[in-house]
């Protein structure tokens, strides 16, 4: 068995690249980085015959090597650096039937490098709807290439496309475009000077924003052997490049491509203008996007709950069966729940990439991004942003992953950061129970103070995340001038086996990439609050139960459990915590019990009502039981604590607070460092902190 | 001769042959070369962007870029 052949992929977005991966690989993928960037890095195994297996990497989608984006960046640096380990023995260029023009501008400009190439045309299965007729060997011949003639849909061409890199030693590696014709002088010159080097490879070098690592665009810089040219120059020079390449196009599409333009596109026709029409284009568009919202928010539930239900009783037979102590205590309540707690985000994150797959595979999603650019630019953010935004009124972190959707770097990073402003379900039994236990039960109108609180949080929560693009966009300085552009695919259906791969895969690069932090994490977290340094912690038992005797009060087992549950936790080291900060939560209206209850949901903010029900020792997490028996808790001198002030400066604090590690986890996985999930949560603690404090000393 | 963004919709045009210079290497490699035609599909709902036809590729693009294509009108 010889060494695994490398191929690349590479192709114009929309010509189903990613079908044809898929196809190849089958389930022998693996999504990365690549290093020290956001850009994801697919790369999967093929067998081409009984010898020979191809290792395929698939590049980013593009629709030129001149790039104007990371993506496309990253492509072109593989392709000029032959001492990659990634670097291709063969490159697939990707096109499709009805576009085939211009998917075959980077069909040149890749043979100009001088690699073997291979022409896939993508999508057959639509000729006979449009009308075209190919020549196939005369394309072959025009083009000097092989050419595979594929329908993923129907399974077609796809062998064909594997004989094909099988027999890649038949491929020929000759050149398109005779460079010189751009401008004679100065390619000579060029060639004078590093006569060792393809004229096209320095051309790109040139002309791009690469780490080419070969040449030092100084050194070209300095050589006076040629002449320099000013940007408007390259530019026009660019523009002849462009003009020259389609004229070889057009004259190789003539001997081998006809198209009967009189087939009507009534469907596709009719489908974009009510799509984006002003009133049922908008319509749909949010009926759509309230469908998605549901799923996540509440279909969800279903299988969250069986996931929940599944881990509390594995939970409770571990601890049932093992031997009492710290061991069965850490398998139990610290890796069992840790697990749980990322396995439970599982049917949110498959859900909504489900929907995702569908908008993109069907095209609808360049629509959304046509309805949505004028609305959203003004903050900084992309069409696509709408997604990630309503998702995270569910939950942020599969909203976090969705982002991906967002080519922009800088729209997408932004999106990244706000999307946890947005109130994602977590919050909503903090909100409850503090809006039931201080906001009156009057109406106003006919509305609810209550309900009109709740609705007042959830704009708070959209409105935030539009203002902190805004300012965020109007700081952050990282931007490649992009000037926008997006294309209208046609409308076709949803390849399903295309979806469930993009489901598998994003559930597994969630699972595999944040899930570590998530477990590691909610060990520790786990730990500190079972555990405490203190004389009193470890003697909380004989403590207890010393006062209960001395009170005679008869009181029973479960009671008895509770308070020792209580005690523990105050004297555990998060219970240490919360007394230590209690100056500083002060001024907030908090006391060091509602300071603990803060603490533990850093982790996660549900976990506030879980906490409050230890500290109160109350029996169940019944809600109205919590409510009943947070009103009766007094201060120093009697007044309640949870009066309007405190319950209001609660409700802000969690409103702003980033008190989740599975979204730390999730943006430290999607911006592949810590920087920006630490800036997040400086930035919305500190937030918090002020405006729950400005909110307490206004209202007290 | 007018730029595209004047545009009616279903109204078409041929690129003339100077190009102008903040016409990015990008939109060019898309097809917005002279000689090429340009057909106005559709306008998004807040007049910006604009859905258009260029040489069989389907793309939309800002109001303040589709000001510098400029086009001799088909009748």
């Amino acid at each position: 068995m010889s060494a695994a052949l490398k191929v690349a992929l590479i192709g114009n977005p929309n010509t189903g690249k990613s079908s044809i991966f898929n196809a190849l690989t089958g389930l022998r993928q693996k999504v990365g980085n690549y290093p020290g960037i956001t850009v994801e890095k697919k790369t999967g195994y093929c067998k081409l015959s009984d010898e020979l297996e191809a290792k395929i990497i698939d590049l980013p989608g593009a629709y030129s090597l001149n790039t104007t984006s990371l993506d496309e960046s990253v492509a072109v640096e593989l392709l000029l650096n032959k001492r990659d380990e990634d670097f291709p023995d063969v490159v697939v260029v990707i096109a499709e039937v009805e576009n085939l023009k211009r998917n075959l501008l980077l069909f040149t400009q890749i043979k100009d490098l001088g690699i073997k190439t291979v022409l896939v045309i993508n999508m057959a299965d639509r000729m006979g709807r449009l009308g075209i007729s190919l020549d196939i060997q005369a394309l072959e011949r025009e083009l000097d290439t092989k050419i595979a003639l594929i329908s993923t849909r129907k399974n077609e061409g796809i062998d064909t496309l594997k004989s094909l890199l099988a027999a890649h030693t038949q491929l020929s590696e000759s050149e398109v475009l005779d460079i010189n014709r751009i401008d004679a002088n100065y390619f000579e010159g060029l060639k004078k000077t590093f006569p060792k080097i393809s004229l096209y490879k320095l051309w790109l070098a040139i002309t791009q924003d690469v780490n080419f690592m070969p040449i030092e665009r100084q050194s070209i810089a300095d050589q006076s052997s040629f002449s320099t040219k000013s940007k408007d120059e390259l530019k026009k020079m660019q523009h002849r490049e462009t003009v020259l390449r389609y004229q070889f196009i057009n004259s190789a599409l003539k001997k081998a491509y006809q198209k009967d333009f009189t087939k009507a596109e009534g469907v596709q026709g009719f489908l974009d203008r009510l799509f984006t029409h002003k009133i049922w284009g908008y319509l749909i568009f949010f009926v759509i996007l309230f469908s998605i919202f549901q799923v996540i928010f509440d279909f969800s539930s279903y299988p969250m709950d069986a996931i929940d239900g599944f881990f509390g009783w594995l939970s409770e037979w571990v601890k049932g069966t093992m031997p009492a102590g710290i061991l069965t205590d850490l398998i139990a309540e610290g890796i069992i729940a840790g697990i749980g707690g990322v396995v439970i985000f599982i049917p949110q994150i498959a859900f909504l990439f489900l929907f995702i797959a569908l908008l993109e595979e069907s095209g609808y999603m360049s629509r959304v991004v046509f309805l949505m650019d004028r609305l959203m630019r003004p903050f900084g953010l992309s069409g696509k942003s709408v997604i990630p935004l309503m998702s995270g009124m569910a939950c942020a972190i599969p909203a976090v992953m969705a982002t991906r959707i967002i080519e922009n770097w800088k729209e997408r990073l932004i999106t990244i950061l706000v999307v946890p402003f947005t109130t994602c379900s977590a919050r909503l039994p903090v909100y409850l129970i503090i809006i039931a236990l201080v906001i009156p039960e009057g109406r106003i109108f006919g509305l609810g103070y209550q309900a009109l609180v709740l609705t007042g949080l959830y704009f708070l929560g959209f409105i935030s995340a539009l203002l902190a693009a805004a300012i965020l966009s109007a700081n952050l300085k990282l931007n490649r001038k992009n000037f926008f552009m997006v294309e209208m695919p046609t409308f076709k259906t949803p390849q399903l086996k295309n979806v469930g791969f993009t489901v598998f895969e994003k559930t597994k690069s969630f699972v595999f990439g944040a899930g570590q932090i998530i477990l590691a994490l909610s060990i520790v977290i786990w730990f500190l609050g079972s555990n405490g340094y203190s004389d009193d912690f470890k003697n909380a038992k004989e403590i207890l139960m010393a006062q209960i005797e001395s009170t005679s009060e008869p009181v029973s087992e479960l009671e008895i459990e509770h308070k020792i549950s209580s005690y523990k936790l105050e004297h555990s080291y998060i219970g240490q915590l919360g007394k230590f900060i209690e100056p500083a939560v002060q001024p907030l209206g908090y006391d060091w019990k509602i300071g603990i209850a803060l603490i533990t949901s850093f982790a996660a903010r549900e976990v506030f009502v879980g906490t409050l029900a230890t500290i109160y020792s109350v029996e169940d997490s019944e809600e109205s039981t919590i409510v009943g028996r947070m009103a009766l808790e007094r201060d120093a001198v009697g007044r309640p604590i949870f009066n309007l002030a405190t319950g209001v400066s609660i409700l802000i604090f969690y409103a702003f607070a980033m008190q989740c590690m599975s979204t730390l986890a999730i943006v430290r996985k999607e911006t592949n460092s810590w920087k920006w999930p630490m800036i997040q949560l400086g930035f919305m603690t500190v937030l918090a902190y002020t405006a729950s404090l400005i909110t307490y000393q206004l209202l007290v | 001769m007018i730029s595209i963004d004047r545009l009616r919709i279903g109204q078409k045009g041929v690129i003339v042959e100077e190009l102008d210079a903040h016409i990015p290497v990008k939109l060019m490699e898309i097809g917005c070369l002279p000689g090429n035609e340009v057909e106005l599909i559709q306008i998004a709902p807040l007049n910006d962007p604009l859905y258009f036809l260029v040489d069989g590729s389907r793309i939309a693009i800002r109001r303040e870029m589709a000001k510098y294509v400029k086009i001799d009108l088909k009748s």
